[in-house]
């Protein structure tokens, strides 16, 4: 136990010397969001300092090894340094599909050479990285998949579409799935990389309901792929991607799903004013507000739950989509509330004061938490069969 | 402290679970009721907890018990909720341990032995109305000769008319105090009722109680605390008893789901039946999850433990009673009948819904506790 404690001192006196005041206000808008990349510019010199530093103590990914970029903390320690940085109100250093991702896959299928080649840049945050799995005609299906890989010897040449491919405009390299056998469902995919720049890619926005477009469909007209940048065995991507799903539920899970975790009710007390009894003025709202709460403060829990046994692999394969399904839904309930709460004001969509219509369009935009990653049916079925061992299909 | 159990724990529940299913299932309740025994529970069931040392879990070392935590008193406590084992555990051996060893002095020196060895039974004469309002205690201890003497009317108060001693929440001069009330006081009666569940809770009546001086718990006054956190071990240890009633029914119904066949197909292949059971067993997961974190934080004596016992009272409430609900209906015409247990669970989560604030109760404590 003193060890773990003397990790927390150390960790308290760094986080006190390395991360500036700037980094340690909440997340108003897009850009105060560290992405990274080739083309990432830098909001202010504090958000620099605050991942070149992290960089330099490998806690942009604690847990990962020293050798391809991280700090090769415990699970006892990731989770003490988590709890300091959330204690001084710390950002992300950050946000990378690498990290939450592409990494936890390479580390569990990558070749050593690999991990060397591709994970140190994402732990310095160098290359930006897309997700290439969803395609017009494959979603919930997506083993379904048509985008073809056709061997060439030393390369493919890929042809096909994306859709959803969320900042594909942005990123520098994608990880892609790509069919290589026609005549195997399951055995004819491979988990492919490649550079965004390659010829033959183009991407193009889909507006969505929120006004925003950070998502893509991304084109492939005969792109050349090296026969070297798969992951796992050729043929084999499927076993990979799905490796990789139960990291992206645990990244959405552990992450923002249940939203900002904090109590709601207090937030709207200056709008409706408060009775003689201290209590929010509008009864039927304070209860739904107050029921929210209690479940708010209970996925808290589970979160924590779930992070210790994921860590120490005594969670169950499929309970990252239960967290998925419980912390999406939670947080289109938070943004219910927060729109009720809102009243007229929330519903402006372009004045100053509402910074651009912020709480209308993140409300639009959790629609999509339970779609996104896999839907909320979805999980319901991995639950079903994989958890509860119910029969069919 | 990470939040699953440690080795120990598990060896524990290990040693527990199966115990309390081998002498305790569901039909053990049964032959209870079917009895229409007066006890409320069975005393040679009570002597085997003694022998694996469960009634002084919560116990301090130095008072003859073992010293353990919240955590611990919840694995007992959610396999006497699967088995729906009729128990003065958590009335003795979680609430009133909680307030004796909080108060220390001489009732606790008198009572906690005494716990721990299986001798004494202890009920809880907290709430005066149907719902539990605890901040709104009218029962009164007025000073008489050399001690006090009590008047009011308390409710819902299980085993209240055969336990050894009672806990009986009063108003003073300048605040609460609770007292440590004999089974033979004079004055008092103790009027049992068969509950929905079958167990047995007393309508007790006091009618200008005798008690000496040295029956007050703690300090003349200074009971609001010792209350609060016999309340917080009372509501933690009934919300870990609804996850293990919640559990208990979803298995039973999971398993009928993969036996029973309707159109041709085991109804567990319907995907209308899938959904719900997936989404409830997330639901039971949260609520196991926030209880282990109330019983972490009462365990620590942290600040944040009251929310949390309050949010864990509320959620497994919430879940716990899906469950029930659940099973009965999923189980279709045969869950409405007597011979299947699972109306039997939701009759036991109904209680304990009930017991030291339902849902209701603690969501409005939430809010406040955030400041709305
Ligand atoms: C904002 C956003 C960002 C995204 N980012 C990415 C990304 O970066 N990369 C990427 O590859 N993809 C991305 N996606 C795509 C996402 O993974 C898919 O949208 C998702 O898997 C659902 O597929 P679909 O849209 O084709 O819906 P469909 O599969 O057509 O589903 C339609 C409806 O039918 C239901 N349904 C389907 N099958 C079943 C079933 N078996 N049982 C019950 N109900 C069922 C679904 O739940 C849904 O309600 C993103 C999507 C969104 C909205
Ligand atoms: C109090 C009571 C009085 C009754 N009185 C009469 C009476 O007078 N005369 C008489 O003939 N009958 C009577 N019934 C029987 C009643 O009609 C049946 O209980 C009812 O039709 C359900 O059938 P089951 O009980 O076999 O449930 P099951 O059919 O076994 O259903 C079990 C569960 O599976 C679900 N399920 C079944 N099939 C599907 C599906 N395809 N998709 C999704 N879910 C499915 C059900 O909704 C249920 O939740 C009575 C029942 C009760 C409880």
């Amino acid at each position: 136990m003193s060890e773990l404690d003397a990790f927390r001192t150390e960790v308290r006196e760094w986080l006190e010397a390395n991360c500036p005041a700037e980094m340690r206000e909440p997340i108003r808008d897009e850009d105060d969001v560290c992405w990274g990349g080739r083309n990432f510019k830098f909001k202010n010199a504090a958000q620099k300092a605050w991942l070149d530093a992290c960089v330099a103590k490998g806690y942009t990914v604690p847990d990962w090894p020293k050798p391809y970029g991280g700090a090769g903390l415990t699970p006892e320690q990731t989770k003490i340094l988590k709890q300091e940085m959330k204690r001084i109100k710390a950002r992300s250093p950050l946000d990378s599909f690498g990290i939450w991702m592409l990494g936890p896959a390479l580390l569990q299928f990558g070749t050593e050479e690999q991990k060397v080649h591709y994970l140190n840049p994402i732990a310095r945050g160098e290359i930006r990285w897309c997700q290439g799995y969803s395609e017009p005609g494959s979603g919930s299906d997506l083993v379904s998949l048509q985008t073809f890989g056709e061997d060439k010897g030393d390369h493919w040449v890929v042809n096909g579409s994306k859709i959803w491919t969320s900042y594909a405009d942005k990123a520098d390299w994608i990880f892609c799935l790509v069919r290589t056998d026609k005549a195997n469902k399951y055995q004819g995919i491979t988990f492919m990389l490649f550079d965004m720049e390659s010829k033959g890619v183009t991407t193009k926005p889909i507006l969505l309901i929120s006004g925003n477009s950070p998502f893509c469909e991304t084109f492939f007209d005969d792109v050349e792929v090296p026969k070297t940048q798969f992951v796992g065995e050729i043929n084999r991507g499927w076993d990979v991607a799905k490796y990789l799903l139960g990291h992206e539920r645990e990244m959405i899970s552990g992450g923002g799903a249940g939203g900002d975790m904090v109590s709601i009710g207090g937030a709207f007390a200056k709008a409706f004013g408060k009775n003689a009894a201290g209590e929010l003025d509008d009864p039927i709202l304070r209860a739904e507000m107050a029921a929210f709460d209690v479940d708010v403060f209970a996925y808290r829990a589970m979160g924590e739950r779930f992070m210790d046994m994921w860590k120490t692999g005594r969670a169950h394969p499929a309970s990252s989509n239960m967290m998925k399904y419980v912390g999406t839904e939670l947080n289109k309930r938070r943004h219910e509330l927060v729109m009720s709460g809102g009243g007229s004001e929330a519903l402006e969509w372009d004045s100053e004061e509402t910074k651009g219509g912020a709480r209308a369009r993140g409300w639009l935009r959790t629609k999509a938490n339970s779609i996104e990653g896999g839907t909320s049916e979805v999980m319901l079925n991995v639950i079903a069969k994989r958890i509860l061992d119910l029969p069919g299909a | 402290m990470p939040l699953y159990h440690n080795d120990d724990q598990a060896m524990l529940k290990d040693s527990v679970a199966p115990f309390v299913a081998e002498q305790a299932p569901v039909s053990h309740l049964r032959k209870l009721r079917d009895a229409a025994d007066a006890t409320g529970f069975s005393r040679d069931l009570w002597a085997q907890f003694t022998e694996m040392g469960l009634p002084g879990m919560l116990v301090p070392e130095a008072h003859g018990g073992l010293g353990m935590g919240h955590m611990e008193a919840g694995i007992v406590l959610e396999e006497i909720g699967r088995n729906l084992t009729p128990s003065p555990f958590l009335s003795t051996s979680v609430g009133a341990v909680a307030a004796l060893a909080k108060a220390g002095g001489t009732q606790a020196g008198r009572w906690l032995p005494a716990i721990a060895s299986g001798e004494a039974i202890i009920a809880l004469a907290i709430d005066e109305g149907a719902k539990h309002r605890p901040d709104r205690i009218a029962t009164t201890a007025t000073r008489a000769g050399n001690g006090f003497r009590l008047d009011g009317k308390k409710g819902f108060v299980l085993h209240g008319h055969v336990a050894d001693m009672s806990i009986v929440a009063a108003k003073t001069d300048g605040g609460i105090t609770l007292f440590a009330m004999p089974k033979d006081a004079k004055g008092v009666t103790a009027d049992p009722r068969r509950l929905v569940d079958s167990s047995l809770a007393s309508h007790v009546t006091l009618d200008g109680v005798e008690v000496d001086a040295d029956a007050v718990i703690g300090e003349v006054d200074a009971g609001g605390e010792i209350l609060d956190a016999l309340l917080a071990a009372t509501r933690t240890g009934a919300a870990a008893e609804m996850v293990g009633v919640g559990q208990g029914a979803m298995d039973m119904t999971v398993t009928y789901l993969k036996e029973r066949k309707q159109f041709g197909k085991l109804i567990g292949e319907f995907q209308g039946l899938q959904h719900r059971a997936a989404h409830l067993y997330g639901e039971m997961e949260v609520a196991r999850a926030t209880v282990m974190k109330a019983q972490e934080l009462l365990d620590q004596g942290s600040e944040g433990a009251k929310l949390m016992v309050s949010v864990a009272k509320a959620k497994a409430g919430r879940a716990a009673n899906l469950a029930v609900r659940e099973g009965v209906q999923m189980h279709g015409g045969i869950g409405m009948t007597d011979e299947y247990d699972i109306g039997l669970y939701m009759k036991r989560d109904r209680a304990l819904a009930e017991y030291m604030g339902d849902v209701h109760y603690h969501i409005d404590q939430v809010a406040r506790m955030n400041g709305y």
